[in-house]
């Protein structure tokens, strides 16, 4: 199965896992899950549908990163998978 | 009953009316204990516990000198396990995260209430998950002293950890095999507890100029190692490398600059982190600079401080707790290091070091736009610190500083209104960031001052739009409606409440 892998869990970063998958599932743990779950949601979402991308299955590992960290780790994730064999 | 900030005080504690409210008590001092020349000598914690009749219900007190190296509130609390003896009560100074063991009789009903100005580690994740019975009472390195000497702190058994121990049961930090400085906040158990027990590794001939006054001791126990050294350093005891917290360092000393704090004879206090160390650094260069000297520096004291000392920019160091072994060192051999006790350091009631100082630099977990801090949870609401002095130099020192960064790990540490008060924002005066320096309104004096400065002062509001614009809004959270402890101000009053903290969310 094709998957990719960007980021990591040093602090203020997150490591983000995708694999293909016939639908989305958005998996966010996170240090600041209960002030921010719905944001960190939000960004993988947002930055999903500017991809074009409608069915995959993303896990993000969050260590207190902000929006453009995880849009970032989420972009090359999902490029890593997409190379993948 | 809320108290005059609005926050929460369960039955039968008294409200928090203002930093200043004191003055208007007056000082309440019990008989010291009864004092004999001679102690009883044990052979092992079993047979202290026999010869003192310790049982259920007595509250056994401790210091935290060894901090996480310490072993003696260890070999106690294994005891306490193997007699299963029920609701004992812990008074601490502090608790670290190597008395883990603490958790396990919190959780059996062994120990059910906790008197401590610190707590961190398993322990505090316990408290917070609501498994001590009673309440955790936290005090201020000040407060504790004083609920000590007034009674409203009872202490059974004092059981205290001393480097060596002379002949005549004197007791002395600055040499042994665990030499841990200064044993400042031992000194009130030492002489108000019922009983005193000192436990040793190392019995010497004659204690020079020794702390602890032999005629209190009860009991002298000697066991193979009271605690490891090298556990006595705390977490960070070096300047920062952090870019950030060299910059909040730098913006610091040009604004005490600015406020005429860097002048001949000052008197200053930091606390032991990255950042705080850095201030104490710049201001040094700054003293060098302007060929002046300080008068003192007080407080857990390092390696830096000494150097000053050394390099005689201050003429005094007072020293209720060593932070580090160079600070050890130098207590043994410089005579202007001097030890202090905890009540001379911050018993409002004392002629206290900390109504002395010019100026205190101080972290902070959260802060809020009325400046009130909290350095007792983190912002679930979980235990991860206390007071200590933090609030009890807030109040002395003519003014607060308090530095940090505007977000850790995509958290705002400025608040609306912080999840738990320690330290009022009365005391309060000034907060560093790297995006910039908010003053107090309650300091117009400060704020007439640094008119037409060229540092970034802002309204605190500003530097929380500012941190939102960086994170995003976080989510409110709820706190549950189950205390599980209490923020003692250094006057004996409830500032804030401690709750159960909710165990959903990830």
């Amino acid at each position: 199965m094709k998957r990719g892998i960007a980021g990591s869990l040093e602090s203020n970063d997150a490591l983000i896992t995708v694999k293909e998958s016939d639908k989305l599932t958005i998996t966010v743990k996170s240090i600041v899950y209960d002030f921010f779950h719905k944001q960190i949601e939000k960004v993988i979402r947002d930055t999903l549908k500017e991809l074009g991308v409608e069915k995959i299955d993303v896990v993000c590992e969050d260590k207190g990163a902000l929006d453009y960290t995880i849009k970032a780790r989420l972009i090359v994730a999902v490029k890593k998978m997409e190379a993948s064999e | 009953m809320k108290n005059v900030l609005g926050r929460f005080v369960p039955e039968g504690y008294e409200p928090f009316a203002g930093s200043g409210a004191y003055k208007d008590k007056k000082r309440i001092i019990i008989q010291e204990k009864k004092t004999s020349r001679g102690f009883e000598k044990l052979s092992s914690i079993s047979q202290m516990f026999d010869r003192l009749g310790i049982k259920d219900g007595m509250t056994l007190s401790f210091h935290h000198h060894l901090r996480n190296g310490d072993f003696v509130l260890n070999m106690v609390a294994e005891e306490i396990k193997r007699r299963n003896l029920k609701n004992i009560k812990l008074a601490p100074s502090s608790i670290f995260p190597n008395n883990r063991i603490l958790a396990e009789l919190i959780e059996n009903g062994n120990v059910t209430e906790i008197y401590t100005d610190y707590v961190n580690g398993p322990v505090a994740e316990a408290i917070s998950r609501g498994k001590l019975k009673g309440m955790c009472v936290m005090h201020t390195h000040g407060g504790r002293p004083m609920a000590i000497e007034s009674g409203a702190l009872h202490i059974d058994v004092a059981i205290l950890a001393v480097p060596a121990v002379d002949k005549d049961g004197n007791g002395t930090g600055t040499v042994g095999d665990s030499a841990c400085g200064s044993l400042g906040y031992a000194e009130s158990d030492l002489k108000y507890a019922d009983k005193v027990v000192f436990v040793t590794d190392t019995l010497i001939d004659k204690a020079e100029n020794p702390q602890l006054d032999g005629k209190y001791v009860d009991y002298v126990l000697k066991v193979d190692a009271i605690g490891d050294p090298k556990g006595i350093v705390s977490g960070t005891t070096k300047i920062t490398k952090d870019p950030v917290g060299l910059k909040i360092a730098r913006n610091t000393v040009k604004l005490l600059e600015e406020l005429g704090l860097i002048e001949e004879g000052l008197s200053m206090q930091t606390g032991a982190g990255g950042t705080s160390l850095a201030v104490a650094y710049y201001v040094r260069n700054r003293m060098l600079e302007k060929g002046i000297k300080g008068s003192f520096a007080s407080g857990g004291i390092t390696g830096y401080f000494t150097d000053m000392l050394e390099e005689g920019l201050f003429k005094e160091l007072y020293d209720v707790q060593c932070f580090d072994l160079k600070a050890v060192q130098s207590i043994g051999k410089n005579s202007a290091h001097h030890a202090m006790s905890g009540s001379r350091y911050a018993n409002p009631y004392d002629d206290n070091v900390v109504d002395k100082l010019d100026f205190v630099i101080l972290g902070a977990t959260e802060i809020d736009l009325d400046f009130n801090v909290n350095v007792t949870t983190d912002s679930h609401g979980m235990i991860m610190g206390g007071s200590g002095g933090h609030s009890d130099t807030a109040h002395g020192a003519k003014v607060t500083v308090i530095t940090t960064n505007l977000v850790k790990s995509r958290l705002p540490i400025i608040k609306e209104k912080v999840t738990t008060v320690t330290t009022p924002g009365e005391d309060v005066d000034v907060l560093v960031t790297e995006r910039g320096i908010a003053i107090n309104p309650r300091r117009q004096d400060l704020l007439e001052r640094v008119k037409g400065s060229k540092l970034p002062i802002v309204p605190i509001e500003k530097l929380l739009e500012a941190a939102h614009k960086i994170t995003g809004v976080p989510e409110k959270l709820k706190q549950s409606d189950k205390p599980v402890g209490v923020v003692v101000y250094r006057d004996g009053t409830v500032i804030d409440t401690i709750y159960k903290i909710r165990e959903e969310g990830k």
